[in-house]
């Protein structure tokens, strides 16, 4: 961070070809770059198995699974949709979403937007990156390794419950196999990973930020990562304290959930939802950081509120962490703490709904654009929204109650992430896709992706609300025939969507292809932000002298 | 480096790094915790322990019944002896559950209990329980096993159990994973 040399190291960029560049990285771009290349891997393999479930569910009656080579019989059938269903779950999370928002569009544009070099500590930030696909491997190595006798991988649901995920009693054993042991080393090394870069974050946005950026000044963007930092770092030691109870109840028997040896499964539930309804949050925050700064620049207005928008990201965060127990209303708490836990979860509802409107507000009067990157904000809106309603109808314990564990549950969570922070990933790649390559994309491909992608996922999950009312329950691998007609619909809803990601990938391709130069600014005067008074792509080291930001420039 | 920024960089880094320490110390004082909140109100229908019977007996009466379960690895059987009980709440009652061992070999076992609904959990006073300790059942070897228990007075006052009329203790027999200990 000496300025000394003045000279130009941006000009230094070293081949795309050369494996020490990215095994060695310690730039923060470059690490971004791997970041989203492993989420749109992780992506393709988490949208598989979803194909899997689909395609299973098309029909009643288990007959796609047994069809493949490897299942020899109907129990092999049930165990490998259980996991599947599992290693979907994990895989989206832990391996698409997470890498793509945090470290993907987090490691790019942080340090572009407040105006630093590099992130603080440069050499965590490649390890960070390269625990992911050994965490990842060793996912995968779990998913194929004997998990429930001679079944392969662990079938017991993304939340790893216990008794599903121990291995107590002689042959009652639930998951023997090392499956699930390979599963918590896999997101241990994930958590450590996440740990690591939120560290970083926080150290970076607290430290480097340019002369002038003040905190109130900083882009929204920025806001939503340096809350999600301050998640990860307060919510995944509970999880890696969680799993090293189910490690130790396995192996070295401890009985931490055994309720044989006093102790209580209930107990890792509280655990894992104290991570988990945080978890959800990290999910989609960073999300509503890329949607306010794309929202801003497509109405050509400075965001609306912008001070009430990074303290309802606060709130959100904050409350985040008080209302874990709205996940496990049918353990049987009393009646006063579940009144306690549907409040505060309603009051969740007060800030979300300050960003929706101050979302709005900002378009409103606005010059509106509707570029690609607006129309997948414009659709993360609506789709945010359509899964908050949801959200708000099962923060009611009496409708839980009936609701728990059933596709509306599934309809819920998809339509305010598959729909929500996928939609706010694509937002903000098609956004930033052109700082970041240098290249400007087929609008008209990249317009077919959006219209295909919105109205695929729709037709997916939106008749899942009517299945979940008609009380389908979820993870299971067969159903009766009257669901048949909802379940048909959403598996061509899932082709539809497939179709969609192909056009992804065939604007990608196209882009590198053609190469039209984007300039250092394709939107126009309504984006104000640092990365877009760079080259584009940026030079491989920036800010060498540092900007300073003056007052009436901010956000 | 002798950058001075290093300095705070490092301080923030530390207090990152202490809030990751804190938290996991946290996850894990939270078994102890758990488990002494439960204890302390009763929680998810934990049944409280008590010395002495009360001295005052109310008019009013509740109706408990008792449920037996075996955890499917144990070659067991255990039955109550009685479907239910009607009693004065702060009377003194006493309930037998027979226990067989069904198998060949010895088992040792150790029986989980709760309360329904939850809420009356506070107010159900164990004063003998076969559940406080493991039994050692050899092969064949039956027993009748004896609970001695009363409803706290405070039961008719609580908002939220004054109207009941039935409580449903529940066991669980699961096989002991802990060597068989002496409890005094």
């Amino acid at each position: 961070m000496t300025h000394a040399h003045a000279d130009d190291h941006g000009a230094h960029r070293p081949s795309l070809w050369n494996p020490a560049r990215w095994l060695f990285s310690t730039n923060h771009k470059d690490i971004g770059t791997m970041y989203l290349v492993f989420a749109i891997i992780a992506g393709l393999v988490g949208g598989t198995l979803s194909g899997i479930i689909r395609a299973e569910l098309a029909h009643p009656g288990i007959t796609f699974i047994t069809q493949l080579p490897w299942i020899h019989d109907v129990d092999a059938a049930k165990h490998f949709y259980d996991a599947t269903v599992t290693y979907h779950g994990l895989i989206m999370i832990f391996f698409m979403v997470m890498p793509a928002m945090i470290g993907g569009f987090g490691n790019w544009f942080v340090p572009l937007m407040i105006g630093a070099p590099d992130m603080a500590f440069p050499r965590m930030n490649n390890i960070s990156f390269w625990l992911l696909p050994v965490s990842f491997t060793l996912a995968m190595i779990s998913f194929i390794v004997p998990g429930a006798g001679e079944h392969a991988g662990f079938g017991g649901g993304w939340t790893l419950y216990p008794p599903l995920s121990t291995n107590w009693g002689a042959g009652t054993a639930y998951h023997d196999g090392p499956a699930m042991d390979f599963l918590i080393l896999s997101l241990h090394i994930a958590g450590a990973s996440s740990i690591l870069g939120a560290i970083n974050f926080i150290t970076t946005i607290f430290n480097m930020r340019a002369p002038g950026m003040t905190m109130h000044r900083m882009p929204l963007f920025v806001w939503s990562v340096l809350v999600t930092a301050w998640l990860l770092v307060l919510s995944l030691p509970v999880l890696a304290g969680a799993l090293t109870m189910l490690l130790t109840d396995r192996n070295f028997h401890t009985n931490f959930f055994n309720p044989a040896g006093g102790g209580d499964p209930v107990m890792y539930q509280h655990l894992f939802w104290f991570f988990g309804h945080p978890e959800v949050y990290i999910l989609i925050l960073p999300g509503f950081g890329m949607i306010s700064q794309i929202v801003s620049t497509f109405s050509r207005k400075p965001v609306f509120g912008y001070l009430g928008m990074a303290y309802a990201m606060v709130a959100i965060g904050f409350i985040g962490f008080l209302v874990w127990a709205h996940h496990m209303y049918t353990v049987g708490m009393g009646l006063d703490l579940e009144a306690y836990f549907i409040a505060a979860t309603m009051v969740i509802a007060v800030p979300t709904g300050i960003k929706i409107f101050s979302w709005i507000a900002t378009m409103w009067g606005g010059s509106l654009d509707f570029k690609v990157p607006m129309l997948w904000a414009i659709g993360f809106i609506f789709l945010f929204t359509v899964g908050g309603v949801t959200g708000v109808v099962l923060a009611n314990s009496g409708i839980d109650t009936s609701l728990h564990d059933t596709y509306y549950v599934v309809a819920h969570f998809h339509y305010v992430l598959s729909l929500g922070a996928v939609f706010a990933i694509f937002a903000g790649f098609y956004y930033w896709i052109p700082k970041m390559s240098g290249y400007r994309y087929n609008g008209f491909l990249a317009g077919l992706h959006f219209w295909v992608m919105f109205v695929g996922v729709n037709i997916i999950f939106f008749p899942q609300h009517f299945l979940g009312l008609q009380g389908m329950p979820r993870r299971y691998v067969d159903y009766p025939a009257p669901f048949e007609h909802w379940n048909y619909i959403s598996t061509v809803g899932y082709m539809i969507t497939a179709v969609g990601v192909l056009i992804f990938l065939v604007t990608l391709v196209e882009m590198f292809i053609v190469r039209r130069k984007a300039g250092a600014n394709p939107w126009g005067e309504g984006a104000t932000t640092l990365e877009w008074t760079l080259s584009s792509p940026p030079p491989f080291h920036q800010f060498n002298e540092l900007p300073v930001i003056k007052p009436e420039t901010h956000h | 480096m002798s950058d001075p920024n290093r300095k705070r960089m490092i301080r923030t880094a530390a207090i990152a790094i202490g809030a990751v320490a804190g938290m996991t110390a946290m996850s894990f004082a939270a078994v102890p915790l758990y488990r002494a909140f439960c204890q302390a109100t009763g929680y998810g229908g934990t049944t409280q322990v008590a010395r002495a019977a009360p001295t005052r007996v109310l008019a009013q009466t509740v109706q408990v019944r008792f449920d037996t379960n075996v955890a499917t690895d144990l070659p067991i059987t255990f039955t109550p002896k009685q479907a239910s009980e009607t009693l004065h709440i702060g009377e003194t009652g006493l309930a037998f559950f027979h226990v067989r061992n069904d198998s060949s070999v010895s088992v040792t076992a150790r029986a989980t209990y709760n309360v329904a609904p939850h809420s009356a959990g506070q107010y159900f006073n164990k004063l003998e329980c076969f559940c406080f300790q493991d039994r050692v059942l050899a092969p064949g070897e039956e027993a009748d096993l004896p609970v001695v228990f009363f409803v706290d007075p405070a039961f008719a006052r609580d908002p939220e159990t004054r109207g009941l009329d039935t409580l449903t203790l529940s066991y669980t027999y699961f096989r002991s994973v802990a060597p068989p200990v002496q409890t005094g």
